[in-house]
């Protein structure tokens, strides 16, 4: 699949005019996923970015792969439709917070139990950017942003503990400001073995002004002796967090330890991988069991018809054996 | 006099084995070389409840399930109860002679009362209590006069070669049941002649599956609901011997997303449910109308509104399949009548779906798709046609996706084809797949470009219509009545056609619609200038095709007959109708 020659994020780039607003965290995500497949040597035709809607699922016009901006909520079992029909190639799947959680919601736990070979990321700005800043699920209880009459009155999934306890093998969140890092995370995503899951922090300059770069970035809490800002996001793996289940006998532990990380908010909101379990076969693998020709050969590039239109599926026997077997 | 069909009824509770009973029955009717069409009445229980089948067996093709059976089999006190009565003159009623008692004042003259120890003699062979039904199964088949042979051979496509013990136990029992008849005044006097040539049989649902698997089907999702369900268990036991991906999913909702991603893919791809479900798929299957992917839908109608009476029939869906999605895409919607059209319009289904790049809804009902029929033969070389594909000829440089053309249809590329990356967008977005729904919309260059786009989607109707079977005209021409019907309703019009034909030398024709969209204005309309008089026959009670009809034609039927009771249409009802009608 990756490329001999030197692949350069341009190569991912289209010149589709982009509107977002400016200063918008969807800019950086755009970039990092430019950025990973270049520096995976993706081919581009061998890609399929599957979103949904939202300012969020925009991003795959400005990528030059296969892409298909679907339904609001339903880019998840789109995505698998067509990774199921073709493993051969790489799928990625991009949802906002309203839509992956909220009206994609169902589609999220279900996506765990599958553990397809994909990754997921979703742009998690606490608001429903598109449609003018109502409050994402992803928003805490009690947070007024700018569009909201009042303080929000329902309190916020957190997405890491809910992909966890649906079964996504590789979890991890990342920060749209610290692009480095973000493509460090979304190249072991799309390696990782199985369904991955990223949650991106994506400022929202036009709706959140709450969560915003600063407040990320603690321009709001400067140390008292140099000035200089107190950063609320920190990388786990800066403090030693190993995420991986070395052996399945871990699986409690490292799943109990991500968890207890993924509570944390507020003064300190860790960034990296929490989780991450090659254990559990792949959906592609369990295929495999039924369908021994299923990598090889899949659905979407088995020859169905001869040169003339002849059909290749020979069904005699089958009607046959379904009728009157022993005859 | 000698008759040239049968008809036995099975009845019990849920948990009894009565859908079993009668399927082996309809398997030994279909090798004795009957023509043999079931229907099952039941209901959503597991246990309990009342429940019957009946199977029809025929020496000449049959149009329905019957009327009054022969035989009626009680594996319970409610089924003499409720079924008792509607004995043929001259034929039986089987019953467990311990625990089942019939009422002779309400039973037909001439109705022969074959009570045995059902569950005794079973139980000499096994403790298994199901056993009794194999019982009364044998005495079914002695006293129909068939020939054992075919018991065997249905046990053994039931329990398959690798249960011979339980063949063999089995065959045992029916013996069992044949030997009790003999004692008890042998076979009826009905004298029929068995060819013993076996036939094909097999339900809506299969003949979909089958359809569907000649045309190259490698992917379905689904989510169960009765009753589309069998077609997921179907394909899930079947399929992956074709190397078919058979998923079932979270809802309807997924089920529908993902066989459009699976289309996107390049394969054919196909997703089944009921009305319930079919309304969670409407905004996805519009989707697949704007990206141009194609992809078949089966819908299997049963009772609504709402989660209505799930385990019977209605053909009340019809303007849903017509309505679904926002906006208006190109869509076809192919109404097979009987198994063999199930079969061809499914195979068809995915051609158009493909050639178009669009929707294609296969829309059929609870009584045609689980109800069992004989097939006299089913054309298996389908011919496939998948469509224009970019890479064949044209150059990835020049390539549009959504290139506006005459036919409306586009060169297609599929993920994985160097060169030919493409977004495609459930937003409105011009030839090359950009959007213009947001920061363009509105300025008079994409004002024009939308209309433009719009028209080129809905152009494919004309190709759909021109490649999509027309309607029929079925009977005497000069009728002085015409049924205006669609769908499974077909057998009863033809049969009560021919009852009234018969009985009061009245002439009556059908007028049928194998496509309902897109719709065949003119050849709808060339048929009806030699219509005298006409009755809409429909399972619903708007008359929704119907008011399809009056719209795009301006006909408007003379008459209607609604039926919305949960049960199939009936000849003898329609014969009714038709004498009120005409009088
Ligand atoms: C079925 C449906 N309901 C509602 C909408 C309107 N809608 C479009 S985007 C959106 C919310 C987007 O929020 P989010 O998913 O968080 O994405 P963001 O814009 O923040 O990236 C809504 C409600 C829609 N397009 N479809
Ligand atoms: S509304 Fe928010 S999320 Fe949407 S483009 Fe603007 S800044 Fe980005
Ligand atoms: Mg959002």
């Amino acid at each position: 699949m990756a490329l001999e020659q030197v692949v350069k994020p341009s190569d991912f780039a289209t010149e589709v005019h982009n509107d977002w607003c400016p200063g918008c965290g969807d800019f950086g995500i755009l970039r990092t996923i430019q950025m990973a497949l270049a520096e995976l040597r993706m081919e581009p035709h061998r890609v399929t970015i599957v979103s949904g809607i939202g300012c969020s699922a925009k991003t795959i016009h400005y990528v030059k792969t296969y892409g298909v901006h679907t339904l609001h909520g339903r880019a998840l079992p789109y995505a698998a439709g067509v990774k199921l029909a073709n493993p051969q190639l790489k799928v990625l799947c991009l949802s906002g917070d309203g839509d992956g959680l909220g009206i994609g919601g169902g589609h999220f736990v279900n996506a765990g139990r599958r553990n397809l070979d994909m990754l997921y990321v979703i742009h998690d700005n606490g608001v429903y950017g598109l449609t003018k800043g109502q409050a994402s699920p992803t928003l805490k209880l009690g947070v007024q942003t700018k569009s909201l009459a009042h303080p929000n009155i329902n309190d916020a999934v957190n997405p890491i503990w809910l992909a966890l306890a649906a079964g996504a093998t590789w979890v991890g969140r990342g920060y749209s400001y610290d692009i480095k890092h973000l493509v460090s995370l979304l190249k072991q995503g799309i390696e990782h073995k199985g369904y991955a899951f990223l949650d991106v922090l994506q400022p929202c300059p036009t709706y959140n002004d709450i969560n915003t770069k600063e407040w990320y970035g603690g321009e709001d809490r400067k140390d008292a002796n140099s000035g200089r800002p107190l950063p609320r996001v920190y990388k786990l793996e800066d403090e030693g967090f190993d995420p991986v289940v070395h052996e399945p006998l871990e699986i409690e532990k490292k799943a109990t330890q991500a968890l207890e990380k993924a509570l944390e908010w507020g003064d300190r909101i860790p960034i990296g991988v929490f989780f991450k379990n090659e254990h559990v076969p792949t959906f592609e693998e369990r295929i495999l069991q039924r369908v021994p020709t299923y990598m090889d050969n899949p659905p979407a590039l088995q020859s169905i018809a001869g040169p003339n239109g002849e059909p290749r599926t020979d069904l005699t026997r089958l009607v046959q054996r379904m009728t009157f077997k022993g005859e | 006099m000698s008759k040239r069909d049968l008809a036995l009824r099975v009845g019990g509770a849920a948990g009894d084995g009565v859908s079993s009973t009668a399927e082996s029955f309809a398997k030994i009717s279909a090798r004795s070389g009957l023509h043999t069409w079931t229907y099952s009445s039941y209901q959503s229980v597991i246990r309990g409840g009342h429940v019957w089948t009946q199977v029809r067996g025929g020496l000449d093709p049959l149009l329905s399930h019957g009327d009054d059976p022969d035989v009626v089999l009680c594996l319970n006190q409610q089924t003499m109860d409720v079924h008792q009565a509607d004995v043929l003159e001259g034929g039986a009623i089987i019953y467990d002679v311990d625990s089942v008692k019939p009422d002779p004042t309400k039973i037909r003259k001439n109705v022969r009362l074959i009570g045995i120890s059902l569950r005794k003699k079973a139980q000499t062979l096994s403790p298994n209590a199901l056993m009794r039904n194999t019982v009364a199964l044998g005495a079914a088949v002695a006293l129909f006069a068939m020939d054992f042979r075919h018991v065997e051979s249905a046990f053994k496509d039931i329990w398959g070669d690798k249960k011979p013990e339980i063949v063999q136990q089995n065959v045992a029992a029916a013996r069992l049941g044949g030997d009790a008849v003999k004692d008890l005044g042998g076979p009826l006097p009905l004298g029929l002649a068995y060819p013993n040539q076996a036939k094909y049989l097999m339900t809506g649902n299969e003949a979909v599956c089958l359809g569907a698997l000649a045309a190259g089907v490698k992917f379905l999702a689904q989510y169960p609901m009765t009753p589309a369900s069998s077609i997921l268990h179907w394909m899930a036991s079947h399929g992956p011997k074709y190397g078919v991906v058979v998923k079932q999913v979270e809802d309807e909702l997924a089920a529908m997303n993902m066989a459009v991603g699976a289309g996107f893919a390049g394969v054919r791809s196909m997703t089944a449910t009921s009305g319930g479900g079919f309304c969670l798929m409407v905004e996805a299957i519009g989707q697949a109308g704007m990206t141009e992917t194609p992809l078949v839908a089966v819908l299997v109608q049963r009772s609504g509104p709402s989660t209505g009476l799930p385990t019977k029939t209605e053909q009340g869906d019809l303007n849903l399949a017509l309505g679904a999605g926002q906006g208006d895409w190109p869509r076809a919607i192919l109404a097979p009548r009987h198994p063999e059209e199930c079969f061809s319009l499914t195979a068809k289904a995915f051609n158009l779906a493909e050639i178009y790049q669009t929707p294609i809804i296969v829309i059929s009902d609870l009584y045609l798709g689980e109800g069992y029929r004989t097939v006299d033969k089913l054309d298996f070389n389908v011919p496939i046609v998948r469509g224009m594909m970019a890479a064949d000829g044209g150059t990835a440089k020049d390539f549009k996706r959504y290139e506006i053309t005459e036919s409306g249809v586009s060169p297609r590329a599929l993920p994985g084809t160097k060169g030919y990356q493409f977004i495609g967008a459930t937003d409105e977005h011009m030839e090359s797949g950009e959007l213009i729904s947001d920061v363009l919309a509105g300025l008079p260059e994409f004002v024009e470009e939308r209309r433009k786009m719009h028209e080129k989607r809905m152009r494919k109707l004309d190709g759909l219509r021109k490649d999509s079977p027309p309607p029929e005209m079925w009977g005497s021409r000069n009728a002085d009545l015409t049924l205006i019907n669609w769908g499974s309703t077909w057998g009863a019009a033809h049969e009560a056609i021919l009852q009234v034909e018969e009985k009061e030398g009245m002439k009556v024709n059908s007028l049928e619609f194998p496509t309902i969209f897109p719709f065949h204005v003119d050849e709808a309309q060339k048929l009806l200038r030699g219509v005298k008089q006409s009755l809409a026959v429909e399972g619903n009670y708007t008359g929704q095709f119907a008011r399809l009809l009056r719209a795009e034609t301006g006909y408007k039927p003379d008459h209607f007959y609604g039926r919305y009771d949960g049960e199939p249409f009936a000849s003898r009802d329609i014969a009714d109708k038709i004498l009120e009608v005409v009088a």
